[in-house]
């Protein structure tokens, strides 16, 4: 740990001809506590998300465990479940309340907390300043707070599971009259509060974070470093934190209706219900409003997700095919058009909600349009491996497995999207295949990847190879296994969000199918505990990284110290003179950005 | 290179830069919150509330402490310090007595039949202006903070950049407040 010192990030302030007014970057000598918990050194913070992302990551796989089980299964008793979930499993059978409670948890707890906060938290924190070449974020203050709501979020959350109502279990998108009424089920009594608070946390939270990387990426780049030289995974956080600042807010609001709804007699969502044998006083409330201000942040959120890894995907596919992004200009491109669209089809979610058909008409158009710059990524993935020299690193597999997933998945979204066939295959098990496909397993190859190519930056170790290709592998198959039987149980009509079909004669024919797709699930989860293992395993026993540069890569975090400590580049900031892809350019492996061009040679 | 070193100096600072994205954002849970206001008015039983006139007195102390924290800002560029800090002190008290005054209007609202329950533009105002409010408080705490600071701090700041951060916020909730006023005015109507 030689490298491990700690520069006076005033140097870092100056150089940027920034002014800070003392409020406290003298850290020479830090507590435990400064420098691991609360600490304002951007790395640290990263790795402070990706650790939480993964504890949650862990329990909202659990969730799905106990629900695949049950439904794998449903003759069966299982009496450990009864040891551990109590009245939520009497005789060892899992609660129809529960099944509800879990699978909202799960989707919450996936969506939100691993592959928002995990992911752009870990990844946006760790890469923007060292790609930019800055000494930290805009604000490390915001960007500790940033995590502390997290955590405060999450903690909320992990204590609603324990309410003796149970937790929210009205769907991660916690439509209104259902999560709205107390009396509605067991999981809308005090779950929904609690989760209500906690995503208001999150927002928060994910506010304070986007904040920083916007303003970090367009205010802190170091000399040189234009727009247009920015590696991919810069421009694709960048964007994800505008679309998170443009959306969340918006979800926020949808949230203190809801709790207002719920806790002091408004009728926002509420109108003319009857139920469990009374009538309520709620008049002229629209839930339909609910689900418009709930989508306008819920489809970008799916592109929140997914972005980050479409750049950090870029990024590793080009370092590993030893060749320059194909069409650099068209993936920024395409982002942005992906920003721009993803926040105009919200109503894609809501074919069936009643709307007029001709307004369903033009968010078919806007959806469909997403395609285009869907195809133009995967088109530059593929040309950028094609003819590649291409090392066939964990982080490698990774990707390839994410481009494979995401068009497997991505192409179904066609179907979805023309709402004349989206009414027959709305809530049926085809949309959990095409979302799980193309956010949730992509998502999590794009992460995986990005934890195996940069942990080596992280931790100044390696993770495990060996361990790292049957992750790969099992996870991947497991994955099609998993999802792809879901597209036909969608179109022979099977509904989501159902625990037994028993009674459904017509769907006995999938009964044996759903026991292997349960399988296949615990085989992925225990391969998955087992690259947990791995990660722990190697932060200290792993192989010690010893170049600067492990992977050959021109990017600026590969020109820090391999162990950086805060401000991470010791003596000045490099200044950048090319782009980030020069590789087999003028018969050399690879050009640094840091490089001056040479006389004569074309530069980017 | 010079283009680009040219650039470097051009750049805001990080905290003023920070503070637009952050407006950006509130003004979206606005929007979000005013379009629910025009979907749901269409909605049956949609009955429209009459301002009292507290609102617009707390238009008016509004108004005049973004003027005073505009003529703070002036004299800490002029380095008139004494000025800068009465000025600030003088916004400080605005800013609380704006805030008392929306909370009188609410009760006079509360105490003339516009409450939680029914269908209504009620509803909205409380939260729309609460949530203002809020804001409005988020911007008396950070006034707070840059007094004492004023007062204790062992170096004098002369730092500009933190007086024009804040002034700017108090501008931004200021117009926020003139929009949702306009909005209840015209389309509540
Ligand atoms: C070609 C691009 C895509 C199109 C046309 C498309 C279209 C759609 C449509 C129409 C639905 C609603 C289906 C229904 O509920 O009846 C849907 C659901 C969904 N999509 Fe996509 N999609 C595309 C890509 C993506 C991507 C890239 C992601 C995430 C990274 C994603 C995530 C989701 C999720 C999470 C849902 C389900 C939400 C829920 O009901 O719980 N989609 N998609
Ligand atoms: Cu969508």
């Amino acid at each position: 740990m030689s490298n491990d010192s700690t520069i006076h990030v005033h140097e870092g302030a100056v150089e940027h001809g920034v002014h800070h007014d003392g409020d406290g970057h003298h850290h020479h000598k830090q507590s435990f506590v400064s420098k691991y918990i609360f600490s304002q050194d951007h790395k640290t913070i990263a790795k402070q998300f990706l650790i939480t992302g993964m504890a949650w990551a862990i329990v909202g796989a659990m969730f799905s465990i106990i629900f695949r089980l049950q439904i794998g299964y449903p003759d069966q008793t299982f009496p450990f479940l009864e040891t551990f979930l109590g009245k939520w499993a009497k005789g060892g059978k899992i609660d129809p309340e529960f099944y509800y409670a879990a699978v909202t948890m799960h989707g919450t707890i996936m969506v939100f907390f691993v592959l928002t906060a995990g992911l752009s938290g870990t990844f946006a924190n760790l890469l923007i300043p060292l790609q930019i070449g800055a000494r930290d974020m805009a604000s490390p203050f915001l960007n500790m707070l940033s995590y502390w709501f997290f955590f405060l979020a999450s903690i909320i959350m992990v204590s609603s599971l324990f309410l003796s109502t149970g937790a929210h279990s009205g769907g991660w998108t916690t439509y209104p009259p259902l999560s709205a009424l107390h009396e509605a089920s067991s999981g809308s009594k005090r779950g929904v509060d609690f989760w209500l608070v906690s995503m208001a946390m999150f927002i928060v939270s994910q506010l304070m974070g986007g904040l920083n990387y916007v303003s970090t990426i367009l205010n802190m780049r170091t000399k040189g470093m234009s727009m247009t030289r920015l590696p991919l995974t810069i421009w694709a956080l960048f964007f994800t934190a505008v679309l998170g600042i443009l959306s969340f807010p918006v979800l926020l609001s949808a949230a203190i209706l809801l709790l207002f709804d719920r806790n002091l007699g408004t009728s926002f969502y509420l109108s003319d219900i009857y139920v469990a044998g009374q009538i309520l006083p709620n008049e002229g409330g629209s839930p339909i409003l609910y689900q418009h201000l709930f989508w306008f942040l819920g489809h970008p959120e799916v592109y929140i997700v997914i972005l980050p890894t479409m750049g950090m995907v870029s990024e590793i596919m080009s370092i590993n095919s030893r060749k320059p992004i194909f069409g650099y200009m068209a993936m920024v491109g395409s982002l942005f058009a992906i920003c721009i669209l993803a926040l105009l089809v919200w109503a894609h979610h809501m074919f069936v909600s009643g709307m007029n058909p001709f307004l369903g008409g033009v968010f078919v158009l806007l959806t469909l349009l997403i395609a285009i710059p869907s195809a133009i990524k995967v088109f530059n993935w593929l040309t950028t491996i094609w003819r590649g020299n291409i090392r066939f690193t964990p982080a490698m597999l990774f990707c390839i497995g994410f481009v494979s997933i995401f068009i497997s998945g991505g192409l179904t979204g066609i179907w979805m999207g023309n709402s004349t066939i989206d009414i027959h295959i709305h809530d049926t098990y085809f949309i959990i295949a095409h979302f799980h496909l193309v956010m949730g397993v992509a998502a999590f190859l794009g992460m995986f990847a990005g934890i195996y190519h940069w942990f080596p930056k992280m931790f100044g170790r390696y993770l495990n190879n060996t361990l790292g290709y049957i992750h790969f592998w099992v996870t991947l198959t497991g994955a099609y296994l998993i999802f792809w039987p879901m597209h036909y149980m969608g179109l022979a009509g099977v509904p989501r969000r159902y625990l037994d079909f028993s009674l459904w004669t017509s769907f006995n024919k999938f009964d044996s199918l759903n026991k292997m797709i349960s399988i296949v699930t615990i085989i992925v989860f225990f391969v998955n505990l087992m690259f947990v293992f791995n990660f722990f395993y190697s932060i200290f026993k792993g192989r010690k990284v010893r170049t600067t540069n492990p992977w050959d890569a021109t990017t600026l975090e590969w020109t820090t110290p391999i162990n950086p400590g805060h401000g991470n580049w010791v003596g000045e900031i490099p200044e950048v003179h090319r782009w980030a892809y020069d590789y087999g350019k003028d018969g050399r492996d690879f050009i640094a950005q840091t490089e001056p061009v040479k006389p004569g040679e074309t530069g980017h | 290179m010079d283009i680009v070193s040219a650039q470097q100096d051009n750049k805001v600072h990080p905290h003023k830069f920070i503070l637009w994205v952050a407006i950006a954002s509130i003004i979206m849970m606005f929007a979000g919150l005013t379009s629910a206001y025009i979907v749901k008015s269409g909605q049956a039983n949609w009955q429209d509330v009459r301002l009292p006139n507290t609102f617009w007195y707390s238009t008016a102390v509004l108004l005049i402490s973004s003027l005073t924290i505009q003529v703070a800002y002036r004299a800490i560029k002029q380095r008139e310090m004494t000025q800068y800090r009465s000025l600030l002190i003088v916004t400080l008290v605005l800013g609380i007595a704006f805030v008392v005054l929306q909370g009188i209007g609410f009760s006079w609202l509360w105490a003339h039949g516009v409450h939680f329950d029914g269908a209504g533009a009620g509803q909205f105002l409380y939260i729309l202006f609460g949530l203002h409010a809020l804001h409005v408080v988020g911007g008396i705490i950070a006034l707070i903070i840059i007094i004492l600071k004023q007062y204790t701090g062992k170096t004098r700041s002369y730092n500009t950049v933190q007086a024009e951060v804040m002034s700017t916020y108090w501008h931004f909730v200021d117009f926020l407040w003139l929009y949702l006023l306009v909005f209840f005015v015209w389309i509540g109507k």
